[in-house]
């Protein structure tokens, strides 16, 4: 068994600098009105505009070389950009995959001239990735999938339908992986391919699901003989699951991990005010102390990040106790919201959040990987399988 | 945290490894391993490595204090090791030399207080305090007069009823009736007990974090040679689940404890972000005490249940030093006042600022 370590990484000092050049951002966001970060649930009709202007701070693709339209900044100044942008609850789905995922993805396996077309527009915020991995009948098993790509002249033709896409109704591309031979008896990972989709490709049609949240993220996207040029492929034919793996792991320990249902922990210290009973006191305590610990363990695997390391275990351990964590912090701020005084001012705020969150949790130990998968890949780096 | 090139920790492992062993400590019903241990120890300078060399220690780093306590959390070390330690901190805080031997430290509970009387003499009666039986002198903060004093008290003159922590480690009552000092100084500037205790809940955190490594590996290890149903029990889903939950706790603890300990050795400010990183090291440590040593037990089933078997010097010490220095509770309704005293929109900051 190799030892674990999470080192006591600090952001150093120009970090700090960039925190506050959000946090002023942010400020004048809502001083706007662009989004309200007391109201989750909400139509983000300004987000686009958002979007581009967070680009034009240069805070997506941050860490990406200049020449595509990126910033060539550290790991750890995006962390910071990640963190303060969750905590306000700003509106960063349509810009965050891309910025979080596909981007690194391109980066890696795509030819030059997509990288030079597409890169840049992502960084000035103006395109929207979905990720197409789940199928009807392929999701934690993401090596059952079906839908098929199938070479033709100058590319390829993709049939079947990929579900539970977030973001797939305003998504400009797509990225995604298709079945291009069968499985093989020796490798039943073999045989799946990853592309660049254009949304906006003719055979592409996006049917919108509802969900428990009165959110509408998802989508069932079912694609009839969508052509795919050939210089769209990503990677290795046949060879995506070399690919997904190490995709996984870019997503798995970022702020965003464990700081979802963060508002709600706010919004209760607010209503107990600045002198709360035994119980509340220690119910907030202990939630922050938790906050902390999870927080020092994410920023430790992102100093391994910026280091160059590929802390696949450390990360998978950071998300499964981050999401564990969120999905339980509005059932324990619920438990102490009874206590809270029937006239403090924000009940109604607080009530309406932990709705909100409460019907959230249960999405978050599964997003991106469920706990159980985590878990097993954690047991094979303890040298368990 | 250990560092392979740091040569106090490189001194304190092999000292650990050669003389501190779990399984021969626990088959040793005569205690010869003690003697030995501790010589090893106080040559090698480690038990007043905190304290400056003029003030008689080795003038060590605090980081590397620190390590060492990790690591004896690891092998759960029975010896005063860290309570000397935390002893030649506390008298150095007051600029008072540290005599040789073992030392421990009072009160070691929140609540508890040792006064200082106009006579200049101590009384106070505290409990839980551990190693006091086995200590040849105490450091003790009083409060008193005016202000807050850091004194040395020989522990000949004190009584002291012997007590069994958790882990069964000695965990005294001591009774301070109008005792001398040897010496007694003023605290400096804005010391007080709290501070006492929480730099007590990080060394705490530290060993139980070290406890939890060492909880890891060995359940690991046994899952990996019990077999049942014809395959070793590693092999099943529903149990290397519960390891990597155990993995999760580990790495908890590590990270909020190793973390403020690294943020005490960089500053000599105490301020709210300290007094964060100090309060939840000790809670989440302790909160990971519990999930992982329950989880250790079921991973080994009835053998660790034994005293024969070493599972219980590490799960029990984990959860014995959870009650040194403030409880898991204790440092949670002091953090949440704090933070609800700074306002809901400090919080962020506070917890960014780490």
């Amino acid at each position: 068994m190799t030892a674990l370590r999470f080192d006591p990484i600090r952001l150093p000092g120009e970090c700090e600098e960039l925190r506050k050049e959000v946090r002023a951002f942010l400020a004048e966001e809502i001083a706007a009105g662009t989004f309200n970060p007391y109201q989750p649930l909400r139509e983000d009709a300004d987000a686009r505009e958002f979007s581009r202007r967070v680009g034009e701070r240069g805070w997506i693709g941050m860490t990406w070389p200049k020449k595509y339209g990126g910033h060539e900044r550290t790991f750890l100044e995006r962390y910071v950009v990640t963190e303060e942008m969750r905590v306000a609850n700003a509106p960063v789905r349509r810009f965050f995959v891309a910025d979080r995922q596909s981007g690194p993805i391109l980066l890696r396996y795509a030819p030059e001239h997509i990288k030079m077309d597409i890169l840049p527009r992502i960084c000035r915020g103006e395109l929207c990735f979905a990720i197409g991995m789940s199928e009807p009948n392929s999701g934690s098993d993401l090596f059952a999938a079906k839908t098929r790509a199938t070479k033709t002249d100058g590319g390829w033709l993709i049939n079947g339908s990929k579900i539970w896409t977030t973001s797939a109704h305003m998504a400009d591309y797509m990225i995604a992986i298709f079945r291009t031979s069968p499985s093989t008896k020796e490798n039943r990972r073999h045989g799946l391919t990853q592309f660049l989709v254009n949304m906006k490709s003719p055979g592409i049609k996006v049917n919108p699901i509802g969900q428990i949240t009165g959110q509408k993220e998802f989508n069932e996207v079912v694609f009839t003989d969508a052509f795919v040029p050939d210089d769209h492929q990503l990677g290795e034919i046949d060879g995506a699951w070399k690919q997904a793996t190490s995709e996984l792991a870019y997503e798995r320990s970022g702020p965003e991990r464990f700081l979802e249902t963060y508002y709600v922990l706010t919004e209760l210290v607010r209503a107990v005010g600045p002198d709360p009973d035994t119980r509340s006191a220690e119910g907030i305590g202990r939630l922050v102390a938790q906050l902390h610990a999870m927080r020092r363990m994410s920023v430790s695997v992102a100093g391994m990040l910026h280091a160059g390391k590929e802390p696949v275990v450390e990360a998978s351990i950071v998300k499964d106790v981050g999401t564990v964590w969120e999905q339980q912090l509005p059932h324990r701020v619920r438990d102490l919201a009874a206590f809270v005084e029937e006239d403090a001012g924000n009940r109604e705020t607080l009530e309406n959040q932990l709705t909100f969150a409460i019907r959230t949790a249960p999405k978050l130990t599964i997003q991106g990987g469920t706990t159980e998968v985590l878990r097993g890949i954690i047991a094979r780096g303890l040298g368990l399988r | 945290m250990a560092d392979a090139e740091n040569i106090v920790v490189a001194t304190a492992e092999k000292i650990f490894a050669d003389l501190a062993d779990p399984q021969t400590i626990n088959h040793d019903k005569d205690g010869r391993w003690a003697a030995p241990l501790w010589q090893a120890l106080s040559e090698a300078g480690l038990p007043l490595a905190w304290v400056a060399e003029e003030l008689g220690g080795a003038g060590t780093d605090l980081a590397d204090g620190f390590a060492v306590i990790n690591s004896a959390g690891r092998f759960a070390l029975p010896v005063p090791l860290a309570e000397t330690l935390l002893a030649g901190w506390l008298l150095q805080q007051g600029g008072i030399a540290s005599p040789e031997g073992a030392m421990t430290i009072a009160p070691a509970r929140p609540k508890d207080r040792i006064t200082l009387n106009a006579d200049g003499t101590l009384s106070g009666r505290v409990r839980g305090v551990p190693f006091a039986k086995s200590a040849s002198h105490i450091a003790v903060v009083a409060d008193g007069g005016d202000g807050v004093s850091i004194a040395l008290v020989e522990a000949a003159g004190l009584r002291i009823d012997a007590g069994l922590s958790l882990a069964n480690d000695p965990s005294d009552t001591v009774t301070f009736d109008k005792v001398a000092p040897v010496t007694i100084k003023r605290a400096p500037a804005g010391f007080d007990q709290d501070r006492l205790m929480l730099m007590g809940g990080v060394v705490r955190g530290l060993q139980i974090a070290g406890a939890l490594d060492q909880l890891l590996e060995i359940s690991v290890r046994y899952a990996g040679e019990r077999i049942a149903f014809e395959k070793p029990i590693g092999k099943f889903q529903a149990v290397q689940h519960n390891l990597a939950k155990l993995a999760g706790e580990s790495a908890a603890a590590s990270a909020a404890a190793t973390s403020a300990a690294d943020a005490i050795a960089r500053t000599d400010v105490f301020d709210d972000a300290i007094f964060l990183e100090a309060a939840a090291a000790k809670i989440r440590c302790a909160e990971a005490a519990e999930k992982g040593a329950a989880i250790a037990h079921q991973v080994h089933g009835a053998i660790g249940f034994t005293t024969e078997h070493i599972l219980h010097r590490f799960a029990l010490r984990a959860l014995a030093w959870r009650d040194d220095f403030g409880s898991e509770s204790h440092w949670a309704v002091a953090l949440g006042q704090r933070v609800a005293a700074r306002g809901a929109d400090e919080l962020w900051p506070l917890v960014a600022s780490r």
